[in-house]
């Protein structure tokens, strides 16, 4: 009988890792439902943009108030799972604070005690967290896309965070043998007190319940992430490893594309030959207008996002009321992608065509593709290098090659190019004129 | 009188300039931007640099097809070009246009155009360091400058202080909006937004960046890129200062400083 706790321990965190790796084998298939590209170049220096950005969290500070506030939580996130270890083992062996014989009470107690500090640091971080997306009201969290499911996912995740520091903290106060061995308890001491008139088995109850809520809590918050936006705390690693190296106005040449202008340059070539349909054998559509004509880096962007919004705070389109918004591209991609990858599991590993695209009025509009000025300053913003620019490019690659469906000025503008080298309609031969003129 | 050589006239010499320089669509037509064109080639006889232009032969980069999404048209533009700055044997080339520089520089490479690509401001910082442009005795501090960084020099390309050591060696007030450098803001022109009317929304990108810049109550703007040059200028007469307020190109303001 004295074994069912650990047996019944065994079953739920087996459960719970089961269920986790089973949403990741599903995150890495829909991820590769993008396109190839080649990003397995400088790997030293991806190592030291992964290390700076996202271990070193580098460009969350740009934002110093913010930027802090998330360095408490991340480092406490980090540290405090430590103890998640003990927790672990002493589920499964039966055993109760493993680690303080095997540490000694200094250590053990040093590490508990900074798990503490952290738990309440991170609990009042949280708070803050809390407060300004719920009533400073700070614009970026205002956003027409952060109404319903994001909005209350944001907000999820802060009162997960709160309940499990709670919990550690709980967990600690009620543990009469931590307490009278007085190691660690830097902050549980505190709490201890409001215990006291209670039975030493009800002290004890609370806190196998405590204990068992935190660590229960814990697998419950990992099975979440795959539906929340919190995905970032795994995916913010990956991304800024895969993250493009090359100078940030440098957009992709389409190969295909390249070697048809070649063909028509090349006085030699032979205007009668047909394409090689062996090597081609499905001609290449331009640009994207589904999330699977992306690559597989602009969809890992799309579940990195935490929806935090920096980008959408620096885009001098939204900034002056227009309709795109990076964050909302970023966000629709991953919906769309998620709907693809529901449907292929629903139809027996094949995507059967349900009549929507992600470019189109169901997610991205064609009004939000040409409100970009290309500035960048979306790229330059997101903490973890995420690339919501050469979606929107791409897109307005299949909206001009693909169905020649440009604005009208545009049209012209690129009309003047063809005919006159201009995108103004001057003639060639008085390109030199400026010299005369004074 | 300007001195402008042109490639072909120089090659037929047999001679091969140190220099291309890359006048782009904007600095050959438009007529704000023709001024920038001559201040800058003021400046390069001014230092005796020995450059040429393609003149009837250069074309469109393609870039503003490329960010309207047009890539076949970007391509032929590109190679056009780039066969016959390959003829010439060009190795350098200097632009006083941020978006030829831009795609001169990253997106010609590949398609067979391998030049060492500098924007004017770069050029200009380098031949004051190299004292071929002398400015030890220029002291404009009663003039209050605010440079605004091109996206496609600055975030695209990480070039923020050329055209501020210019700035600065000529000794004016040089003031930072509080959105500069990295974290500046687009004028509203980039991606191939110059050539068609804005989204609806509840300003115009131009008016707010150079509302932005109107509120150090400077002088002059100073712009590196002939679009922002439109952008700001339209700004600043939409908020009724154009008789308070210049909008300048670095190589502009430097030619002035210069007496040229």
């Amino acid at each position: 009988m004295q074994w069912i706790p650990n047996i019944l321990f065994a079953i739920i965190l087996i459960a719970g890792i089961y269920y986790f790796v089973s949403n990741v084998k599903k995150l890495i298939r829909n991820i590769q439902l993008g396109k190839q590209v080649d990003r397995s170049d400088n790997t030293s220096e991806r190592w030291k943009n992964m290390i700076k950005i996202a271990l070193g969290q580098s460009k969350m500070v740009r934002r110093p108030v913010s930027g802090l506030l998330h360095i408490v939580v991340y480092l406490g996130f980090i540290i405090i799972n430590v103890e998640v270890l003990e927790i672990i083992l002493d589920g499964l062996l039966g055993t109760h604070r493993l680690f303080l014989p095997i540490l000694g009470t200094s250590v053990y107690g040093f590490l508990i005690g900074t798990f503490e500090i952290l738990a309440v640091l991170v609990f009042a971080a949280v708070v803050v967290f809390w407060i300004r997306r719920n009533v400073i009201e700070i614009s970026r969290f205002l956003s027409k896309e952060m109404t319903s499911w994001p909005k209350n996912d944001g907000n999820n995740i802060l009162y997960f965070e709160m309940v499990l520091m709670s919990l550690f903290l709980i967990m600690n106060a009620s543990d009469v043998d931590l307490q009278e061995a007085g190691v660690g308890n830097v902050i549980s001491q505190f709490i201890h007190p409001l215990f006291l008139n209670l039975s030493t088995e009800t002290m004890h109850l609370v806190e196998r319940i405590a204990w068992w809520l935190h660590i229960v809590g814990i697998l419950i918050f990992l099975n979440y992430l795959y539906y929340s936006k919190h995905l970032h705390i795994l995916l913010a690693f990956p991304n800024t490893f895969y993250a493009n190296l090359k100078p940030k106005g440098y957009f992709p040449n389409n190969k295909t594309v390249t070697n048809e202008v070649k063909m028509m340059l090349d006085p030699n070539a032979d205007p009668y030959a047909t394409p090689d349909t062996a090597t081609d054998a499905e001609p290449e559509k331009f640009g994207a207008s589904d999330a699977t004509d992306l690559s597989w880096v602009q969809l890992m962007n799309a579940y990195t996002c935490t929806e935090c919004g920096r980008c959408t705070s620096v885009c001098p389109a939204n900034q002056t009321g227009k309709e795109l918004s990076p964050r909302a591209i970023m966000m629709k991609t991953r919906d769309r992608v998620e709907e693809i990858g529901k449907n292929i599991d629903q139809n027996k590993g094949v995507f059967e065509y349900d009549g929507k695209q992600l470019l189109g009025e169901d997610y991205i509009t064609q009004e939000e593709i040409w409100a970009c000025t290309t500035c960048n300053a979306c790229v330059e913003e997101c903490p973890v290098n995420i690339d919501p620019l050469s979606i929107i490019m791409e897109m307005r690659q299949y909206l001009v090659m693909e169905q020649s469906a440009a604005p009208q000025e545009l049209n012209a503008m690129m009309t003047n190019v063809e005919n006159n080298g201009a995108p103004w309609q001057y003639n060639q031969m008085d390109r030199l004129n400026w010299v005369e003129e004074e | 009188m300007l001195k402008v050589p042109v490639m072909a006239d120089v090659f037929a010499q047999g001679k091969e300039p140190e220099y291309l320089f890359w006048v782009g669509s904007a600095g050959s037509f438009d007529d704000r931007a023709k001024k920038i064109t001559r201040a800058f080639v003021k400046l390069l006889n001014k230092a005796d640099v020995d450059f040429a232009v393609l003149g009837t032969e250069e074309s469109s980069s393609g870039d503003a097809a490329k960010r309207a999404g047009n890539e076949f048209l970007f391509q032929m533009q590109a190679m056009t070009n780039i066969e016959v700055m390959n003829m010439y044997n060009v190795k350098k080339i200097v632009t006083a246009c941020p978006h030829s520089y831009n795609t001169l520089k990253n997106e010609y490479p590949e398609l067979g155009g391998k030049y060492q690509v500098i924007h004017h401001t770069q050029l200009l910082a380098e031949l004051i360091k190299q004292g071929k442009l002398e400015v030890e005795n220029i002291q404009l501090n009663q003039k209050t400058i605010t440079f605004h960084d091109p996206c496609y020099l600055g975030r695209a390309n990480k070039e923020y202080q050329a055209p501020r050591t210019i700035l600065k060696s000529i000794g004016v007030n040089l003031i930072e909006m509080p959105r500069s450098k990295n974290n500046s803001f687009c004028c509203g022109a980039g991606g191939a937004q110059m050539f068609k009317e804005p989204e609806k929304g509840f300003m115009d990108v131009n008016v707010m960046r150079t509302k932005e810049a109107l509120t150090l109550q400077p002088d002059v703007i100073a712009t590196g890129c002939p679009f922002c040059n439109t952008m700001m200028t339209d700004g600043v007469k939409n908020e009724k200062q154009e008789e308070k307020v210049d909008v300048k190109d670095v190589a502009e303001i430097l030619a002035e400083a210069l007496k040229l």
